[in-house]
């Protein structure tokens, strides 16, 4: 449907990404291993900085220039496998490392968030909106760091540029190829449940009452004009709901109040983040016969993907070692566990990929691949290292 | 006002709605005692064929088509029946083109594809907007705004594309033909597009353009031309009554709190459904006065959780409610 979905929905998708991983680092414990490192620094000092490198890698990663240009062309959303892959290489572009359970709970958190966050907006153009609420956090996440800083300012000068011009029937559409994107996915979130904004059955509550929307009226006015334009009766009606008059409206400027708080961070070290993937209702694991056609747009989007991970610059860690491990539950046990119990139908996979014939991506590839090998572990098809980004994904 | 309406059984569609205007089309075969509803979820239309008496249902999907593909993955906009005089026909719209079945399904006998670029542009390309008109048209919309008239032979496949109409330059959201039965009425056919401008046209050989009504840059995302009345709702929640012809706006209410997505009218009663993103379905009663030609609502609130149709003797409402994949049919 729309062809300018893609950007809102990958730049959305990371900075709820980025509020988690940022929650759970500053949460997560000490490695033992790293405690033996600590000689001159105190302790705190060493995680902070840890912490901050890792979400500078991610960000920078996220706005590789190259990248974004790709991103900003008009283009059919990708599948939701090829979206998954993209995330998978982003969490790993730095010097952390999540297992497999904690990967699929970080992505079913990200995607049921972002899904809140379309489906709550008063009105379509309010998803621009969420999407300065979420740069704006990621400004914040690297205030510190001009150059990087720069490239998120960039960015925004390009959403500026292409979004803030379209119609509300535009942004429906956006909506719209958002929601059908999301369509069936019900998992349930331990805030959202707490919060009540979200059902036992991981439908959303969609509240009646409130401001209305920006440029809407309260629902009770009936009035009758004449032929020639006089108005000449008014009806109330009670409404049967509880609405206010809406709120002023946010800024679509690189600055400002977004009034809105749908895109800004809801975690904290108080709120941890969980889900719930046991005991999922009947209707909630019912999955369209969609994902399973063959997609005749798979080649091309899987071309391009390959383009896309060539474009990534990847940090090269300066630490030798094999980087932390960040984990998305409370225990190692509970991850292990939650890999073993993730019912069928909400396994993710990922896409394996054939590099494209090109030599220089191929050459990109060949070093991303090469980054991203465990120190001793041997690439397993060191033979045809830019012939399957299949074998990059392996060796994670 | 006395309850016009009274909640029967529900009935189970194979998969969710996807989240599109007007995404439930309804068609009554009374020589068989059978309804058929069809709901569109993303590149397939559920088909639900049902009895009467609540006893026999049967499933069908129908898939969105692609050149030559076998199956394809382009999503469907919309799916309406157009009810003509000598045959019923089951219109799909998508990214693709057009394709029309024969009224349960089974046999497609007709496609059209749209002018599709090689490589996408900003401005998406797709079909939304179906009308049957008077005795042998098909319109259908796309979203560069043109509005494409098929003609229609009383039985077999030999449907041509016998006029496009140029006039809105948006893209197109919704298309309604007069309901009310009356031969009377000037106007048959309204199309609506995402300024909220309203076209209304008359039928013949070369369509002809009554009136233009220009919207307020809100999007008119449902159309409905009942006696010449023009009833439109908005995306900010306003429900708009014209008087098609002359452009006059005889009511405005401010009827929900969020994006409308669907109306329906009951032709002989003047009772109107209206359903919006603010989770309410609305009942509305319109009557039009002789001596002054102007046209009154009323309203009635009503909390429906589920997407409800209501059915008045000889008449139907149906809208929907995206992402619940349960109805419940109001008889």
């Amino acid at each position: 449907m729309s062809t300018r979905t893609l950007p809102l929905l990958f730049i959305n998708l990371g900075g709820e990404m980025l509020y988690i991983l940022d929650q759970r680092l500053r949460a997560q414990n000490i490695p033992s291993d790293k405690a033996k490192k600590v000689f001159v620094a105190t302790v705190a000092e060493w995680i902070e900085e840890d912490r901050k490198r890792v979400m500078n890698d991610i960000i920078t990663t996220m706005f590789n220039k190259k990248f974004l240009e790709e991103l900003f062309k008009p283009q059919e959303l990708y599948s939701k496998k090829a979206l998954r892959t993209v995330f998978d290489r982003l969490a790993h572009a730095s010097i952390m490392r999540l297992n497999q359970a904690s990967m699929d709970k970080l992505y079913d958190l990200m995607t049921m968030a972002f899904k809140y966050q379309v489906l709550l907006c008063p009105r379509p153009k309010d998803i621009l909106l969420v999407t300065f609420n979420h740069m704006d956090a990621i400004k914040d996440f690297v205030r510190d760091t001009p150059s990087i800083l720069s490239q998120v300012d960039e960015t925004y000068r390009q959403l500026l540029e292409i979004y803030t011009s379209l119609s509300g029937g535009e942004f429906q559409l956006i909506r719209q190829t958002l929601l059908i994107f999301f369509q069936d996915m019900h998992i349930r979130v331990s805030i959202f449940l707490k919060d009540k904004v979200q059902n036992s059955n991981g439908r959303f509550v969609l509240p009646t009452s409130g401001p209305v929307p920006y440029g809407t009226q309260t629902p009770g006015l009936i009035r009758m004009f004449s032929c020639s334009g006089e108005e000449i009766k008014r009806v109330q009606f009670r409404d049967g709901g509880n609405y206010t008059a809406a709120l002023r409206e946010g800024s679509f400027e690189l600055f400002g109040d977004r009034v809105t708080k749908l895109g800004t961070n809801m975690y904290s070290v108080s709120r941890p983040v969980e889900t719930h993937m046991s005991g999922t209702s009947k209707n909630s694991s019912q999955h369209t016969k969609v994902n399973t056609l063959p997609n005749p747009l798979a080649k091309e989007e899987l071309n391009l993907l390959a383009k896309l991970m060539g474009g990534l610059e990847v940090q090269k860690p300066s630490h030798t070692d094999s980087g932390f491990r960040v984990n998305l539950f409370a225990t190692d046990e509970e991850e292990e566990e939650a890999l073993i119990t993730r019912p069928e139908e909400l396994s993710y996979e990922v896409i394996n990929i054939q590099a494209t014939k090109d030599k220089q991506a191929n050459a990109e590839l060949a070093k991303i691949m090469g980054e991203f090998t465990e120190a001793g572990d041997s690439s397993p098809s060191s033979s045809s290292k830019g012939d399957d980004l299949l074998a990059m994904m392996d060796g994670l | 006002m006395a309850k016009m309406y009274h909640k029967e059984k529900s009935i189970q569609i194979k998969s969710s709605a996807s989240a599109l205007y007007n995404n439930l089309s309804v068609l009554r075969i009374a020589p068989r005692c059978l309804t058929y509803f069809t709901v569109v979820h993303a590149n397939v239309v559920n088909m639900v064929s049902a009895s009467w008496d609540g006893l026999n249902y049967s499933h069908r999907q129908l898939q969105s088509k692609e050149g030559n593909v076998a199956t394809s993955s382009s999503l469907i906009m919309q799916a309406a029946w157009c009810v003509l005089p000598s045959r019923d026909l089951l219109v799909l719209t998508s990214q693709k083109g057009i394709q029309m079945y024969e009224s349960d399904g089974s046999i497609m006998v007709y496609w059209h594809a749209l002018d599709t670029p090689e490589t996408p542009t900003a401005q998406a390309v797709f079909a939304r907007g179906i009308a049957a008109v008077r005795d042998k048209y098909i319109c259908v919309g796309v979203s560069s705004g043109s509005v494409l008239v098929f003609d229609v032979p009383s039985k077999g496949s030999n449907i041509t594309l016998s006029e496009v109409l140029e006039e809105h330059t948006e893209p197109i959201t919704d298309m309604a033909s007069e309901c009310s039965g009356s031969m009377e009425c000037i106007a048959d056919l309204v199309s609506a597009d995402d300024s909220g401008t309203l076209c209304v046209w008359k039928s013949g050989g070369d369509f002809q353009l009554l009136n233009k009504i220009p919207g307020f840059d809100t999007s008119c995302s449902s159309v409905k031309l009942w006696k010449g009345t023009v009833i439109a709702g908005y995306g900010t929640g306003q429900i708009r009554l014209y008087e098609g012809v002359t452009g006059i706006l005889h009511a405005e209410v401010n009827a929900h709190a969020r994006w409308i997505y669907s109306l329906d009218i009951a032709p002989f009663t003047g009772l109107l459904l209206s359903a919006a993103e603010d989770s309410l379905v609305r009942v509305w009663h319109l009557t039009i006065s002789p001596e002054t030609n102007n046209v009154e609502v009323r309203g009635q609130k009503v909390w429906i959780q589920w997407l409800a149709k209501v059915f008045i003797p000889f008449e139907l409402f149906h809208i929907l409610s995206p992402y619940h994949h349960k109805f419940k049919c109001i008889y």
